[in-house]
């Protein structure tokens, strides 16, 4: 336990409940049909993206991994702890890897179209696919440096996630329902953005939220909490891309 | 050159300036209470509804809600606002405001008048409580005004 404790106890798998339940039944339907999921738009240019050959390497995604199929459940595996680098890296940074080392193309920024609708393409094979508690060896150290930020507070409302996510979730945030916050929909189309967005995205919304500092953009924090998140989350079916109030 | 050393060159006497370290205005915890008022003075109940109603300042429908007919969206998290005057007095409510962690230490609701000993906070607003001593004077005369009816 830490100093100021929390009352915070990780909810049990059979009471795990993906953001998804307790939405209105017009944002569910939204999400369950590809011709009204906004996110459709993003998952179309994916593909073609994934089939575009890139960079001095003249490779598109499709070459080096024979098609879309190997790509089915691969987002509810991520992040991957990355043993060479001796770092945990989401699927994000991983589709930059692939452009760096495979396609010797740059880096796509953070959140533009093209990384959100090549994200988008690859987590949607993974619909449906249910989230495991991740193994491999390394992640452990990330997924526990992930849980004790989680459980910290931080920012001038001194709050902690848990006590949104853990102890209050399903009741009244200033009239928007608290969600038990997993990650199983990402990247996923938010009326409020009136766009598709990242985790990281979601994660500085709550951060900024709790008046708490950001960290930059590429800090290992985001992928400790999103690693902590997942594991947190073992149970719930991927719904990528889905649709949030 | 510090405060203090400035203090000392210009041979003013620092032990005479009541001011914290952390520059906020001292008070004293007395039982679960802050029995005198934080700027000297007391509130301004209007000036103090506005602030409980506001989204950007006081932020407190977040959690709770309250009998503001004209609020659309209300908090759940925390207990209803109405009746708060007659069940507290001011010196009770002005602990609860400036710092409701002297009352229980799991509490979700912030401290409103703290600078010290928080993690992260966002470089806007390092250094600065929520809400200054005057608004929580004011917050303090507003909610002394929401007697419960039934009493
Ligand atoms: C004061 C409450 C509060 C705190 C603190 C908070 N969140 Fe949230 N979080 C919310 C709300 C409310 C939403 C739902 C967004 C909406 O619909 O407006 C949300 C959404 C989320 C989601 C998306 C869930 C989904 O179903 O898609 C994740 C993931 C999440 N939060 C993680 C976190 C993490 C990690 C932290 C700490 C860094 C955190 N939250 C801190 C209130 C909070
Ligand atoms: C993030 C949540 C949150 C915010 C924001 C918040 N509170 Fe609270 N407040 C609580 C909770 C929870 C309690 C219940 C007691 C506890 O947990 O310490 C509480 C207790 C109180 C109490 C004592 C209520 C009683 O009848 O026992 C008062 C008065 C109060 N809050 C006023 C305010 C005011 C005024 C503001 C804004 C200036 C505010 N709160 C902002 C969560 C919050």
């Amino acid at each position: 336990m830490w100093i100021g404790g929390a009352l915070a106890d990780e909810i049990p798998r059979d009471q795990r409940r993906s953001g998804y339940e307790t939405m209105r039944p017009e944002t569910r339907a939204m999400q369950d049909s590809d011709a009204d999921n906004p996110a459709t738009l993003w998952v179309l240019d994916g593909e073609a993206l994934w089939n575009k050959r890139e960079g001095a390497a003249g490779k598109s995604c499709a070459d080096c991994h024979a098609g879309a199929a190997p790509m089915k459940a691969v987002a509810a595996r991520f992040p991957r702890f990355d043993a060479a680098r001796a770092t945990p890296v989401d699927l994000e940074q991983q589709i930059n890897i692939c452009r760096r080392d495979r396609q010797n193309a740059p880096p796509l920024a953070a959140e533009s179209h093209d990384l959100l609708a090549l994200e988008a393409f690859v987590a949607k094979q993974s619909r449906g696919d249910t989230i495991e508690p991740n193994r491999e060896p390394g992640a452990k150290e990330s997924i526990e440096a992930g849980r004790k930020l989680f459980n910290e507070r931080r920012g001038q409302l001194n709050l902690s996630c848990a006590q949104c996510h853990d102890d209050n979730w399903g009741k009244s945030l200033g009239g928007a329902n608290i969600p038990q916050g997993h990650p199983n929909g990402y990247p996923l189309y938010r009326l409020e953005w009136q766009s598709l967005g990242s985790m990281g995205r979601r994660l500085r919304n709550c951060l900024s939220g709790m008046r708490a500092e950001l960290w930059p953009r590429d800090a290992r924090e985001y992928v400790d909490i999103e690693m902590y998140l997942m594991s947190r989350a073992a149970g719930l079916k991927m719904e990528s891309p889905a649709v949030r109030p | 050159m510090n405060f203090a050393a400035i203090c000392v060159t210009l041979g003013l006497a620092v032990a005479a300036w009541p001011a914290r370290a952390d520059g906020l205005a001292p008070y004293e915890i007395v039982g679960d209470a802050i029995p005198a008022p934080l700027a000297g003075a007391l509130g301004d109940a209007a000036r103090g509804r506005a602030i409980v109603l506001d989204r950007q300042t006081g932020l407190c429908l977040l959690c709770h809600s309250g009998p503001f007919p004209e609020a659309r969206f209300q908090g759940g998290l925390a207990p209803d606002l109405g009746g708060t005057g007659s069940r507290w007095s001011e010196s009770q409510l002005r602990l609860r405001i400036v710092d409701a962690r002297r009352l229980n230490p799991d509490t979700i609701m912030p401290p409103y008048y703290v600078v010290d000993g928080l993690t992260g906070v966002a470089k806007s607003y390092v250094g600065k409580p929520i809400l200054g001593a005057a608004e929580i004077e004011d917050v303090v005369a507003f909610l002394a005004t929401l007697k419960d009816k039934s009493k």
